[in-house]
């Protein structure tokens, strides 16, 4: 069995070719935030307290948009709810372990953490494979947590011309890419842009995202049905 | 409610969706009908919020004349596409706003 550091060491390995992109979302959350009129502590404390990139410019978005905290809350758990799957998943490799463990695992229950470590779990039968996603999932903590630190910093001497608030429908355009190649993804996507547009003056408290991406979700359901009848 | 009372609850909200299913899932729950619902999550939510930062202005109206953001957004579509790579996409993006822009 491989010790415990070694199976962690293995984790970061892995994870690292993943974390360049988180690179400038973790700098373009600091900017923002600030920007927003965020105090620094309080943008560091959501990377340290929320630790989600999504969660947090939803929050950002929503929060300068004037939605209410109901909503806002609301729509983080949207955005999170992909990670109900990712805690299905994991579950079954770490049911044995101590509360404790698994409070910790859920901290660092990250999309790249998730998508490295549940491979290296199909794989592996060592009790101890958990480390592997700690070791993915710090890593990510250290990129995430030192990028809006610098975010913060630099955000003063960011000029504004530069647009840099582009970058947000970018980064989660980019989160995309391996989705726009399937049609049923496409007609949700498509779906849940224009419901969005079209209804951010007419949906009512800014809930604009969630009723989007359940009208989304609806869709997929639909689809996903009639081509299972027609097989 | 107050900035720190906000952060909190959206964190707490991001640590239990992580944390419920590992806590109190015991063996699958999860049939492969609610798997596969929930892996259109991303394409659902993301547009939601990718859409409206694209086709609006600072006031929430409709722009799509004049709107460099548009053209950019598709460049970087289209790499995304090819190149399948989420910082090849970024900067796709980011480069031929900042060439359309100030050019």
């Amino acid at each position: 069995m491989n010790s415990n550091f070694k199976i962690f060491l293995k984790g970061i390995v892995d994870v690292s070719p993943l974390m360049i992109p988180v690179v400038p979302f973790g700098l373009i959350f600091g900017i923002l935030a600030i920007d927003i009129g965020f105090s620094p502590l309080a943008t560091m404390g959501m990377s340290l307290i929320i630790f989600g990139g999504a969660s947090q410019i939803v929050l950002l978005q929503l929060f300068s948009g004037g939605a209410s905290s109901l909503i806002i809350i609301s729509s983080v758990g949207a955005v999170n709810s992909r990670h109900l799957l990712y805690g299905a998943v994991v579950s079954e490799h770490v049911s044995d372990l101590k509360l404790i463990w698994k409070i910790i695992i859920s901290y660092f229950l990250i999309d790249q953490a998730f998508a490295r470590s549940n491979e290296y779990f199909k794989k592996n039968k060592d009790k101890n494979k958990y480390f592997h996603l700690i070791g993915g999932g710090a890593t990510c903590w250290v990129i995430w947590q030192s990028t809006t630190f610098l975010g913060i910093i630099l955000g003063a001497a960011i000029p504004e011309q530069l647009g840099l608030s582009f970058a947000v429908p970018l980064t989660f355009l980019a989160l995309l890419v391996n989705d726009f190649r399937k049609l049923i993804n496409v007609i949700v996507i498509i779906t849940s842009g224009l419901v969005a547009t079209l209804g951010y003056n007419y949906i009512p408290y800014k809930a604009y995202v969630i009723v989007a991406a359940l009208i989304g979700l609806f869709v997929a359901m639909i689809l996903t049905k009639m081509i299972k009848n027609n097989e | 409610m107050s900035d720190w009372a906000l952060i909190i609850y959206c964190g707490l909200i991001t640590f239990l969706t992580r944390f419920s299913m590992i806590a109190l899932l015991k063996k699958e729950m999860f049939n492969d009908r609610i798997r596969e619902i929930l892996s259109y999550v991303p394409s659902a939510i993301f547009p939601a919020i990718i859409f409206p930062a694209i086709f609006l202005d600072n006031i929430g109206s409709i722009e799509i004349e004049d709107n460099p953001k548009i053209l950019a957004a598709i460049i970087a579509m289209l790499v995304g596409i090819f190149s399948r790579s989420i910082l090849a996409t970024i900067f796709a993006g980011l480069a031929s706003y900042w060439t359309i822009i100030f050019i």
